[in-house]
């Protein structure tokens, strides 16, 4: 291979790399508050691509992002209250199972509404503009995803870390309940997780979904588990670990599709995955905890 | 007395079911549907009993199941299909010479190894499914909750990506999948007709699985559900019961999934997607987690309904002159999953709880309704 392949699949990996860390960035924050794998997560980021068709079949594109965002976090903060919330003092098993039919719903309810097969994903001309530099070329898209994902990620930061709000999603996740007793009203920190969590995925689906023109009711599966994986990778709870689980994970699969092994590509995550749980189980930056009895 | 009557009732019910096995065996023609339905319902259930040893008795919540379904369906298959169609079925890639080999000397064994050999093959599978898990299980099952589920979740998928691989060809066909892979087998040399053959399998095993459930093994499984660290302060080995409850929850899982190859005649990865550890998930919940009789149930409902009884919902639909619009394809599976959210909100219990059936619950039931309306009266 030479070095511009590798640099143009390279280039390739990081854009993938950064849809994949925003949407496990959602992951990410749901898990350090609820403990609870969302499994919905990725159906939000697919249902996400299907509003962002329909929008912008009739508006012009800075508005049809704009209704395709507020659509999504809507959406996720009603699946919140809906499926998590009734379930907040019950099993984890019970909360996961209800996680998982929520994503069964999606899905279903995706290939009734859209059927099952694939529909085009509108092209946003701006972003598909080409660049090149030397041999090398790329839409906007490719660019603007990973310079998006870190500018998103460090106004996250500062939300988490000066503000009030953000303060009371850190005592959450530290303590559940001594934060309650502290004053904080739980569920609208919950809310808050959500709408961020499905913000940023939708922000992931757009970007995601115009560089692959095509969604199925079953494309936000895989993404899905991946990204979740990214946040395991990165040490769960911890927002920029999250996004650099995302990026590696995208970077390594696009080489290995490079290489010829796209069969290999989405096993290659899992293994990671069970690698990391074995050797490090708190992940790249994750905190220590202690099983209490 | 009572035992007895209970299980004079249970043979008796038993019997009855068998009698409707053989009716249906001799109207074949008129019942395709239904026992096609039932063959699977029967398969599902010993899937759903097999899953629900891990996640409801040993509280072990393992999404892996639909990966060893395939290991056990791919291995089935590929000692099932007949030497002279390996050439049509391989088409693509041609097959490993290997495997050529061994099963031309299979197929020059003696009349009465043939009349085994499917059974063999399925155990076969079965084993080998179990050794894999014994091997995954070491790593796997020092997770806790959700971090094995996402994990077996994720073993699920690498086992679909490498039957999927080119690089497997030979054996597995990749992506073509498998076909022309013989329907079931008589048993006892025809005394048990080829449609009732599943239902003695699953029936056979589902029983070993409750004989499990009910030693001491079992109880040790329900005492590590109940509280990891007690079991252990109790001298319950925790590594040893997971292990055992996860390799021989595979181990019938796969031989479940090679009934499954048996059943659909043609296989191919796609197949065994997440998707179907979903169904069987779906199985177990409605049926109740904890419950044998009640996954039994759940997988012969879930199933009915969702290929014959709610087919309905999937046509469209017209009544008196008015189209009714919400009815189309798909909207069956929205209506189950809408279902499946309902019993998981609200009906928690789902269909049995963590009780079985009883002979003594009905009657039970029947006495406290009379006496009810007795007392009514005066």
């Amino acid at each position: 291979m030479s070095i511009t392949t590798i640099l143009q699949h390279s280039l390739t990996g990081i854009s993938l790399g950064g849809a994949y860390g925003l949407i496990a960035i959602g992951y990410t924050l749901v898990y350090g508050i609820l403990r609870l794998i969302n499994f919905a997560h990725g159906d939000i980021f697919m249902m996400a691509g299907y509003f962002m068709i329909f929008s912008l079949a009739s508006f012009p594109w800075p508005i049809a992002i704009g209704i395709t965002l507020l659509i999504t976090v809507l959406m996720g903060i009603a699946i919140e209250r809906v499926a998590y919330k009734p379930l907040r003092s019950s099993p984890r098993m019970s909360i996961m199972i209800s996680a998982i039919g929520v994503s069964y719903l999606l899905q279903n309810l995706a290939t009734y509404l859209f059927t099952a097969i694939p529909r085009g994903y509108p092209e946003i001309p701006l972003l598909k503009r080409i660049f090149r530099v030397g041999e090398l070329s790329a839409s906007l898209v490719t660019l603007l995803t990973p310079v998006l994902t870190i500018v998103l990620v460090a106004l996250l930061m500062i939300l988490v870390n000066k503000t009030k709000t953000g303060m009371a999603m850190r005592a959450a996740s530290k303590d559940f309940e001594t934060a309650k007793l502290m004053g904080i009203n739980i569920n609208r920190v919950i809310t808050v997780t959500f709408a961020i969590g499905s913000l940023l995925a939708g922000i992931g689906s757009i970007l995601y979904f115009t560089d692959r023109m095509s969604v199925t009711p079953f494309s936000g599966t895989l993404p899905g588990l991946k990204c979740f994986v990214a946040a395991v990778f990165g040490g769960i709870g911890n927002i920029p670990g999250a996004v650099i689980g995302g990026f590696f994970i995208g970077i390594v699969e696009t080489l290995l599709v490079a290489l010829g092994y796209s069969t290999f590509s989405d096993a290659f995550t899992f293994v990671l995955l069970i690698v990391m749980l074995l050797v490090k189980p708190t992940g790249l930056f994750g905190e220590k905890t202690m099983e209490k009895v | 007395m009572r035992r007895s009557r209970n299980t004079v009732l249970s043979v008796i019910s038993a019997g009855v079911f068998l009698a409707i096995l053989y009716m249906l065996n001799m109207n074949r023609a008129g019942n395709g549907m239904l026992i096609s339905i039932m063959q699977k319902s029967a398969i599902f259930a010993l899937v759903a009993v097999s899953m629900n040893l891990l996640n409801g008795f040993t509280g072990l919540f393992s999404l892996g199941q639909a990966g060893f379904m395939s290991i056990g369906a791919y291995t089935t298959a590929i000692l099932l299909i007949p030497v002279q169609s390996l050439d049509g079925v391989y088409y693509m890639n041609g097959i490993n010479p290997g495997i050529r080999a061994l099963k031309v000397f299979l197929s020059a064994l003696p009349p009465w190894f043939q009349s085994v050999y499917p059974f063999m093959a399925l155990i076969v599978g079965a084993l080998f499914a179990a050794v894999i898990a014994s091997i995954v299980g070491v790593a796997v099952l020092r997770l806790k909750s959700d971090y094995l589920a996402i994990a077996t979740l994720g073993l699920s998928e690498i086992i679909r990506a490498l039957f999927s691989s080119p690089q497997l060809d030979g054996i597995t066909n990749g992506s073509y999948g498998l076909n022309k892979i013989p329907a079931f087998p008589k048993m006892f040399g025809g005394l048990v007709p080829p449609i009732i053959t599943p239902f003695i399998v699953s029936a056979v095993c589902i029983t070993l699985i409750v004989l499990l459930i009910r030693s001491s093994y079992g109880r040790a499984f329900m005492a590590i559900r109940e509280d990891e660290i007690a079991a252990e302060a109790m001298g319950i080995s925790l590594f040893k019961h997971k292990s055992m409850s996860f390799i021989i929850s595979s181990f019938f899982s796969a031989l479940a999934g090679g009934m499954l190859a048996m059943y659909m005649r043609s296989i191919e990865a796609k197949t065994f997607s997440i998707t179907l550890t979903y169904d069987i998930l779906l199985i177990v919940v409605i049926g109740g987690i904890g419950s044998v009789t009640g996954s039994v149930l759940g997988a012969f409902l879930v199933t009915a309904s969702k290929e014959w009884w709610l087919r309905f919902f999937d046509q469209p639909l017209e009544l008196f002159g008015w189209d009714v619009p919400l009815f189309r394809t798909g909207f069956r599976m929205v209506i189950f999953s809408i279902l499946l959210m309902v019993v998981v909100l609200i009906y928690r219990r789902g269909l049995m709880g963590t009780n079985e059936f009883s002979w003594d619950r009905i009657f039970g039931r029947f006495k406290w309704k009379r006496r009810k309306v007795q007392g009514g009266g005066s």
